[in-house]
C-alpha cells in the first residue's frame, strides 16, 4: 500500500486553480469562439467538465465538451504488466478548424499527451491544440509542455501523484505517494 | 548348465498350483520343479518375493512386418513384447502384402526365427486381401503355421461370408477371430459417439456398430457350430450378448484390451491422438461392464491389440491420425491394477494371459510342469514405475498411458529357456 | 484482468468475466469503424496471418478488417491449393509461418481440434476461426454482443437455436457461451441432426420449432447445408423448409420483438423466409458489423502484455 507523503493541493486550491485556468483560456483565445474542451480519460474528463462549467459561468455560453480514450494510441502495449481498461472516445462535434484544449490531471512523461495528439488528429484537423493540466510533476521524456498549469510540483521517480476528485472518490485533493517495491 | 529360478511364488493355472517353489530349466524345457537345492553349475535367478507364471500369451497384436517396417518390425515388436512379459504373440495379417497366402506366413516365421525375441504365431486372413469376397486357402495357411484366421482391421461385412468362414474353418479346427464393426454405422467416426464426441465436435462410432455384428456372429456361430472368438470387446451391450451366448452353450470366446477397462471417452481431452483407437474408448458404464465381464468369465482373454505407429503419423489432426495404441509394454501392468482394486483374483488374471488364450486358439495349454516348454515370466508385484514413452522399446511410442504410475511389472522373460529381458 | 490464455481456441476455455471483458472492449472499439479514419495504431507492426483451410469470405474479411483497423499487417493464406496439395502437414505449414515471425495466427479448418495442435506447438497466439464441428468462438461472441446491445442482459433469457445442430460449430459455441452468461438454451431440428448427448451441454432438445419457439427472446437460425441431404440425414429441402423453416407464423410464437439471428450466409426460402430475414427484428446485418468490433477486441486483448 503506497504511503501518503504530502498533500500538495486541497479542495480550495483545486477550485481556485480551475477558475484561474478558465480565465487564462478565455484570455489567450480571446473569448469562447471556435473553442472546445476535450478531457483525456480517465483523469482529465471530470476536470474538463469542471473547466467547461467555469467557462460557462464566465461567458454565459456553453463550450463544446468531449472525452478522449487514448489507450489504442499508447506506446506500451507489449510491455504492460497490468492491463489498461478500455474506455470510449466520445467527441460529439467535428474538430475541424477548432481550437481544442486537451485537459488532463497530471503531466509526467508526456507520452499520454503524445497519444492524445495522435488520437485527436485521427478525428480530424483542428486549427490549434492547447494543453491544460492540473499538475505538472516534471520528468518529461518528450518535448511536450502544458499551456495552462494548475501547480508545478517537482517529484522523484520513487513517488506517485494521485489526483482525488469528488466525482469519483468523494473528496478533492492532490497527494504525493511514496511507491514501495511491488506497487 | 541349467537355469534355476529360485524361491518365487509359482502360479500355474493349468495345474491349479499357487505355491512358493523352485523351477529348473534345462535347454528349452522345464526339467524339475519343487524345493530344489542349488546345484552347482546352474545360473540362478533369485525370484524370492516375485511371481513366477507361464510365459504370457498375446493373441492379438500387429507386428507390421512385412510392409510397414517404419512403424514396427518383428525384431523390435517381439523385443517390446518380451519386455512386456510376453513369450508368445499372435500377429494379425493386415500387413503389406496381407498374410493371405503361404509365402507371407513363411516369411513371418522365418523372420521370427532369426530376429524374433519371442515366439510368433501368425494369424492368417479369412478372405483374400481381407476384401471380404473370397475365402483364403485356410488349409494351406494352417499347414504353413497359421493357428487362427481373422480379417482384423476390418470386419467381414457380409453375413454369408462370415457363415462360410465359420463353417470352413471347422475343417481345420481353427478359430475365426472376428473384428466386429458394422462399417455403415461407424463410417467416418473417430471416437465413441456420445456426450464427449458431441462436445469435441468429432464424428462418433456408436456402440451399436460393434453390437450389431457381435449379435450377428453369435447367430452364425449358433448356426454353424464354428469356433468364434470376438476380438477387442469394448461395450456393455457386447458383454451382455456374449454372456447370454455362453449361457446358451454356443462355442464362443472373447477378448478385451487394457484400454477398455482403464480409459473412457472423457479422457480424450485436447484431441490427444494417442487415445484414438478402434474400437474407440467407450463410456464409463462400458468400462464397468468390461471389468464385470472379466470377473465373471464372459471375457476370457486380455490381449494387447498392440498397434504401433510412427510419431509423425499421430501428430496430425484427430480426424487424420491412424487408429491404434502401442500396448505390449504396458498391458500387464495395467491389468494387474484390476487385482490391486479387488476386481479380479491374481489366478484369474494370469489365466487371461495364459491358459485362456491358448484354449481359445486350440493350442497346448502353457504350464510350468516338468517337460513343458520353458516359457516363463517373472513379475514383481511391488515394483512401481511411471509409463514413459521415451523409454519404450517398440518403434511405436504411441502409448495412451504416458505419465501413469503403475505398480506391478514383469521383470524377467524367459523364452524357450533363454533369458530375453531382466 | 487480461485473457488468461495466449490463444482463443473456444468459448469453453473462457470464464464469464473474460467474456464480459471482451464484450466491453468491443463496445469501445465499435466506434473506430464509424470514423472517417477507421484506424487506431494499437497493433502497428504486428503480423497477423489468416490461415484458412476452408473457403470463407465473410469471416476472413471480418478478421482482415479487424486487424487492419488496428494497424496490423494482415496476410491471407488460402490453403486449398499449394502446400496441402504438396502434402505438407498442418503443423509444418504453421511452423513455416511462425518462422517468419508471426504474432497471431487465425485458423479455420474442416477438422475439429486443428487449432489445438497449433496452439500447443507455436509461440504465436492462435485464434480458432472455426474448426470442424467443434467451435467458432468469435461468432458466439459477436452473437452475444448483438444480443446484449438489444436486450441489455442475458441472465434468464430464452434462446432457440434451430437447424443442423449436429454439424454446427456455431451452435456449440453459442450453447457454451449463452449457458455461461445465464441464458436458457433450446436446440431444435430433425432428430437425425441432433447429436447424441447434447443434453449434457445443458440444453433442452425439441424436434418441432412450434415447441422450441414458445416465448423465446432470441431465435438463431442455422444454415442448412444442402450437401448433408445426400447422406441420408434428411429427405430434402422442401420437407425441411416446410417443417423447420422460419416463417412469419412461426416467428409469432416467440416473444414480441424477439431477435432474429443467423450466422450467414442465409439460404433464402430454406431455413428462413425472405420477409423474416429482411424484417424489422432481424439483426443479421448488425451481427456482421459487430463481428469486426468483436474481432478487433480479441486481437487487441491477445496482444496486450505480449511482445
Amino acid at each position: 500500500m503506497p504511503k501518503v507523503k504530502a498533500q500538495v493541493m486541497n479542495k480550495e486550491a483545486i477550485d481556485r486553480a480551475l477558475v484561474r485556468i478558465a480565465h487564462e483560456i478565455l484570455e489567450r483565445n480571446k473569448g469562447i469562439e471556435g473553442l472546445a474542451l476535450v478531457g483525456i480519460r480517465t483523469g482529465g474528463v471530470h476536470l474538463a467538465r469542471r473547466l467547461a462549467e467555469n467557462i460557462s459561468k464566465i461567458e454565459g455560453v456553453d463550450v463544446p465538451l468531449g472525452a478522449l480514450d487514448v489507450t489504442m494510441y499508447r506506446d506500451d502495449l507489449s510491455s504492460r504488466k497490468k492491463e489498461k481498461p478500455l474506455g470510449k472516445t466520445d467527441v460529439p462535434f467535428d474538430v475541424k478548424d477548432l481550437t481544442i484544449v486537451l485537459v488532463d490531471d497530471v503531466l509526467f512523461t508526456g507520452r499520454t499527451i503524445r497519444a492524445a495528439l495522435d488520437s485527436l488528429m485521427d478525428l480530424g484537423r483542428p486549427k490549434q491544440i492547447q494543453l491544460a493540466v492540473l499538475l505538472d510533476r516534471g520528468h518529461k521524456e518528450l518535448p511536450i509542455t502544458a499551456d495552462y498549469v494548475g501547480k508545478n510540483v517537482p517529484t522523484s521517480h520513487k513517488e506517485a501523484v494521485k489526483v482525488v476528485l469528488s466525482e469519483k472518490d468523494g473528496e478533492d485533493q492532490v497527494v504525493i505517494l511514496e511507491i514501495e517495491d511491488g506497487d | 548348465m541349467g537355469l534355476l529360478i529360485k524361491g518365487g511364488r509359482v502360479l500355474d493355472p493349468a495345474h491349479g498350483i499357487d505355491e512358493v517353489m523352485d523351477i529348473l530349466i534345462e535347454g528349452d524345457r522345464i526339467a524339475e520343479t519343487g524345493k530344489l537345492a542349488k546345484s552347482k553349475g546352474h545360473e540362478a535367478i533369485d525370484a524370492s518375493g516375485k511371481l513366477v507364471v507361464p510365459g504370457l500369451i498375446d493373441m492379438h497384436c500387429h507386428l507390421r512386418e512385412p510392409g510397414f517396417e517404419y512403424k514396427e518390425d518383428i525384431a523390435s515388436g517381439t523385443r517390446a513384447a518380451a519386455a512386456g512379459g510376453f513369450t508368445t504373440v499372435c500377429c494379425m495379417p493386415n500387413t503389406s502384402p496381407i498374410n493371405d497366402n503361404r509365402s507371407v506366413t513363411e516369411f513371418i516365421l522365418t523372420q521370427a526365427a532369426s530376429a524374433g525375441h519371442c515366439r510368433v504365431i501368425p494369424i492368417g486372413a479369412i478372405t483374400k486381401g481381407s476384401a471380404g469376397a473370397e475365402l483364403t486357402e485356410m488349409g494351406d495357411l494352417a499347414d504353413a503355421g497359421c493357428l487362427a484366421f481373422s480379417d482384423d482391421g476390418k470386419p467381414v461385412m457380409t453375413a454369408e461370408m462370415m457363415r462360410r468362414a465359420l463353417e470352413y474353418s471347422k475343417t481345420f479346427g481353427k478359430a475365426i477371430i472376428s473384428h466386429c464393426e458394422d462399417m455403415s454405422l461407424s463410417a467416418g467416426g473417430v471416437m465413441h459417439e456420445g456426450a464427449a464426441s458431441t462436445r469435441l465436435g468429432l464424428k462418433g462410432i456408436p456402440s451399436a456398430a460393434e453390437e450389431v455384428m457381435v449379435a450377428r456372429d453369435i447367430a452364425l456361430a449358433r448356426l454353424t457350430g464354428g469356433r468364434l472368438h470376438i476380438a477387442h470387446v469394448s461395450t456393455e451391450g457386447s458383454v451382455g450378448l456374449i454372456r447370454r451366448a455362453k449361457k446358451d452353450g454356443i462355442r464362443i470366446t472373447a477378448e478385451t484390451c487394457p484400454h477398455y477397462f482403464t480409459l473412457t471417452d472423457e479422457d480424450v481431452l485436447a484431441y490427444n491422438t494417442n487415445l484414438k483407437v478402434n474400437p474407440p474408448l467407450r463410456a464409463a458404464r462400458d468400462t464397468q461392464a468390461v471389468m464385470k465381464g472379466l470377473a465373471d468369465g464372459t471375457l476370457d482373454v486380455i490381449a494387447t491389440d498392440h498397434a504401433p505407429h510412427a510419431a509423425s503419423e499421430k501428430q496430425v489432426e484427430f480426424d487424420l491420425a491412424p487408429f491404434g495404441i502401442s500396448g505390449f509394454e504396458t498391458a500387464f501392468a495395467l491389468s494387474i491394477q484390476l487385482v490391486h482394486a479387488g476386481r479380479l483374483s491374481l489366478m484369474e488374471l494370469i489365466k487371461k494371459f495364459t491358459v485362456n488364450p491358448a484354449w481359445a486358439l486350440g493350442i497346448e495349454l502353457p504350464s510350468l510342469g516338468t517337460g513343458s516348454r520353458a516359457d516363463v515370466t517373472i513379475i514383481d508385484l511391488e515394483l512401481k514405475r511411471t509409463v514413459d514413452p521415451a523409454a519404450m522399446l517398440s518403434k511405436g511410442k504411441n502409448t495412451a498411458f504416458a505419465g501413469m504410475k503403475l505398480k506391478g511389472w514383469p521383470v524377467e522373460t524367459i523364452v524357450a529357456g533363454r533369458r530375453i529381458t531382466g | 484482468m487480461p485473457l488468461k490464455n495466449k490463444d482463443l481456441l473456444g468459448i469453453e476455455q473462457l470464464d464469464r468475466a473474460e467474456i464480459e471483458h471482451i464484450i466491453a472492449t468491443a463496445e469501445s472499439l465499435k466506434e473506430v469503424s464509424t470514423r472517417d479514419i477507421k484506424k487506431v495504431p494499437a497493433l502497428r507492426g504486428r503480423t497477423i496471418i489468416n490461415l484458412f483451410y476452408e473457403p470463407s469470405t465473410r469471416t476472413r474479411t471480418s478478421f482482415e478488417l479487424a486487424g487492419k483497423r488496428l494497424s496490423a499487417d494482415v496476410l491471407n493464406i488460402s490453403v486449398s491449393t499449394s502446400s496441402v496439395v504438396k502434402g505438407e502437414t498442418l503443423l509444418d505449414t504453421a511452423m513455416n509461418i511462425e518462422a517468419m515471425n508471426s504474432d497471431i495466427i487465425i485458423i479455420r479448418h474442416s477438422m475439429s481440434g486443428a487449432p489445438d495442435i497449433l496452439a500447443r506447438q507455436l509461440k504465436s497466439s492462435v485464434i480458432n476461426a472455426g474448426d470442424g464441428f467443434h467451435e467458432h468462438p468469435t461468432q458466439a461472441l459477436l452473437d452475444l454482443f448483438t444480443i446484449k446491445e438489444h436486450l441489455g442482459g442475458t441472465d434468464g433469457i430464452k434462446v432457440a437455436i434451430i437447424g443442423d445442430i449436429a454439424h454446427s460449430r456455431v451452435a456449440r459455441s453459442n450453447i457454451i457461451c449463452l449457458k455461461k452468461m445465464g441464458a436458457e438454451v433450446r436446440v431444435c431440428g430433425p432428430a437425425t441432426l441432433i447429436p447424441l448427448g447434447i443434453e449434457n451441454m445443458g440444453v433442452k432438445v425439441f424436434y418441432r420449432p412450434e415447441d422450441a419457439l414458445d416465448g423465446v427472446d432470441v431465435i438463431m437460425m442455422l444454415r442448412m447445408q444442402l450437401e448433408r441431404q445426400g447422406k441420408g440425414l434428411f429427405p430434402g429441402i422442401r420437407e425441411y423448409s416446410r417443417f423447420f423453416g422460419l416463417n412469419g407464423d412461426r416467428v409469432k410464437l416467440a416473444k414480441k420483438g424477439a431477435l432474429i439471428m443467423h450466422p450467414g450466409p442465409i439460404n433464402r426460402g430454406v431455413e428462413i423466409a425472405p420477409d423474416v430475414a429482411d424484417g424489422p427484428y432481424s439483426v443479421i446485418l448488425e451481427q456482421v458489423t459487430n463481428g469486426v468490433a468483436v474481432r478487433m477486441a480479441v486481437l487487441y486483448l491477445l496482444s496486450e502484455g505480449r511482445a
